[in-house]
């Protein structure tokens, strides 16, 4: 299991109802089955919508740049985003959207502000393409790359209050790296509801 | 013929036949006293009887949904997604399709012959409504000792079955999959139906449907009917893909005054008449009307979140992109209430050029799709495959 998953585990509820927009595979949801978690997936990739089917994970084929209208107020305890957001058109409305309908909600992206990133950019002047954001800038799903400073301004500006944050790293030093996020962070893993 | 019978097919099948005389109440009030439900059976029920699947019929449709008759080379209409390793496997579930009640496949329907008048019923046959159906499928069940049903599976007319069953049986369904249909018809969709009867009852030959007494039917007016049908279950972009402009006689040169007709005309003549004569009106009639009056969470203060929280089992939903007559957002309302009723629901949207007529046709998505329920749906239920592989 990813290892944002296995952190976002630990941030849910047993019993809990869960949204998590953008699924995947299902792996999450079928996970927190352990937890007695209910809830639906919300994906459009067909491929994944079947493997989320054969899981058992209930999984509705729903676009989220159309919002979330389907859904009422405070009809979730959390609503999960991993590795979504910066796909998104608007991923300022997305947000609110998600904390519309949960009670609290967690997002996790990939942080450009990475010192790699920051290095290629520097050092080559073109966009960074790395492991884990394999992309040319041209043709790739991550329209809106941003970093945990850029986030948590948002976050600020928005009105939402951020309970936790994590980020992954790479490597040794961990407490170093922990202790500067924002040039050591991979991915973020932020636990957040409305202030 | 047998040896030209595909290895996923059920195989020759023959229609059975179950007769029941326990009045049945019907909604408008009137009493079906005694009646036939013709039915066709795919595969073995196992010793606990929890491999039973119930196939509901849309319109149009029968219980001939897989494998051929002696003598046929069309297999049953649903013969694409029933069969051995298929999305429903008759390998592992004991599938059931019947002709329901009011039809004209062999059930008693407006050409039975009406016991009290020693006529058949014609246009006097009671009005159906889709609980109706899913009563009479209730008492083939207990007749065939099913308690409950692995999967209810239906398509259009056939999902409100599947879903009505869920509401008023919600111990005696596992599983039910509603494909391209509705909660309830929208007023373009009533449309459609009404002009389609109105073709019907202006063919002078339909005589107020007492066609039958007069040993004739209305040819013309069920074909217009059905040509109407066939256009909306079908889109825009798949008739222009399947036929175009093209021409099946004359041609447009200057001068020339021969008739021309566009292959498109022809197709749907085609469709018109075989229908007209292998389909009874009153049937028509009486079928289009159980669609137009469907409401499911009508008496559930018309919030279908409520209806579906008498709901018990697991819900596979799934639309086609290009239908127009039961389109995807009916069925994203239907997913849509499930979710807020906090039911297990899954939904795919399935991208097809078909129209509605996709339910009924190869698409691999869907078939995808299906099948992973289906067999999600066995190993829930500990439903192995019955196929013995050393004789294979």
């Amino acid at each position: 299991m990813r290892s944002d998953l296995d952190i976002i585990n630990t941030w849910i509820d047993s019993g809990s109802r869960v949204l998590d927009l953008a699924c995947g595979d299902g792996k999450l949801l079928h996970k927190l089955k352990a937890k007695d978690v209910e809830g639906y997936g919300l994906e459009i990739d067909p491929e994944q919508i079947t493997a989320c089917i054969s899981k058992g994970v209930n999984v509705v084929e729903q676009n989220l740049d159309e919002g979330l209208n389907n859904f009422s107020d405070n009809s979730f305890d959390m609503v999960v985003m991993t590795q979504a957001l910066q796909t998104m058109r608007f991923p300022h409305l997305v947000l609110q959207e998600m904390l519309r309908v949960g009670q609290e909600c967690i997002v996790t992206f990939p942080n450009f502000g990475h010192w790699r990133a920051r290095v290629y950019l520097a050092v080559s002047g073109r966009m960074p393409v790395s492991d884990l954001l394999p992309y040319e800038w041209y043709d790739t799903p991550n329209i809106h790359f941003c970093t945990f400073r850029d986030f948590e301004v948002l976050c600020q500006e928005l009105g939402i209050e951020i309970i936790n944050r994590r980020v992954t790293t790479q490597g040794s030093a961990k407490t170093i790296k922990q202790a500067l996020p924002n040039l050591f962070g991979i991915t973020a893993i932020y636990h957040l509801r409305k202030r | 013929m047998a040896s030209a019978i595909p290895a996923d097919s059920v195989g020759i099948v023959t229609p059975q036949q179950a007769e029941f005389e326990q009045g049945l109440v019907l909604a408008c009030g009137r009493t079906l006293e005694r009646y036939t439900l013709v039915y066709e059976t795919y595969g073995q029920l196992n010793p606990q009887a929890n491999n039973a699947i119930l196939i509901c019929h849309a319109l149009s449709g029968d219980h001939h949904a897989a494998g051929f008759h002696a003598g046929d080379d069309k297999p049953g209409w649903w013969d694409g997604y029933i069969g051995p390793g298929k999305p429903i496997d008759t390998d592992k579930f004991f599938v059931v399709s019947l002709n329901n009640i009011g039809g004209c496949g062999g059930s008693t329907g407006p050409t039975s012959i009406n016991p009290e008048t020693a006529q058949a019923w014609g246009p006097d046959f009671p009005s159906l409504r889709v609980r109706d159906w899913v009563h009479s499928q209730a008492r083939l069940a207990d007749l065939l000792g099913i308690q409950t049903w692995a999967a209810i599976i239906g398509g259009s007319l056939g999902g409100m079955q599947a879903m009505r069953w869920a509401l008023e049986y919600p111990d005696r369904v596992a599983n039910c999959v509603v494909i391209a249909s509705a909660l309830k018809l929208t007023a373009q969709n009533i449309a459609f139906n009404e002009t389609a009867r109105q073709a019907i009852s202006s063919d002078p030959e339909f005589r107020a449907g007492h066609y039958q007494e007069h040993d004739t039917i209305p040819r013309s007016g069920l074909s217009v009917a059905r040509m109407i049908g066939h256009i909306t279950y079908l889109s825009g972009d798949g008739m222009g893909e399947k036929f175009g402009r093209q021409l099946r006689s004359g041609n447009f040169t200057q001068g020339n005054d021969e008739p021309v007709e566009f292959q498109i005309q022809s197709y749907l003549r085609y469709q018109g008449e075989r229908f007209s004569t292998s389909f009874d009106a009153n049937t028509y009639m009486l079928m289009t009307r159980a669609l137009d009056y469907f409401d499911l969470a009508r008496e559930y203060d018309h919030d279908p979140v409520k209806a579906f929280s008498h709901a018990k089992c697991n819900f596979l939903v799934v639309s086609f992109d290009s239908d127009w007559r039961f389109a995807p957002a009916r069925s994203k309302e239907i997913a849509d209430a499930l979710m807020a009723a906090n039911k297990s629901v899954s939904y795919a949207e399935i991208e097809s050029s078909a129209g509605h007529d996709a339910f009924l046709l190869p698409n691999a998505r869907y078939e995808n799709v299906f099948h992973a329920f289906m067999k999600k749906a066995a190993n829930e239920l500990n439903i192995t495959a019955d196929r013995n592989d050393d004789n294979a």
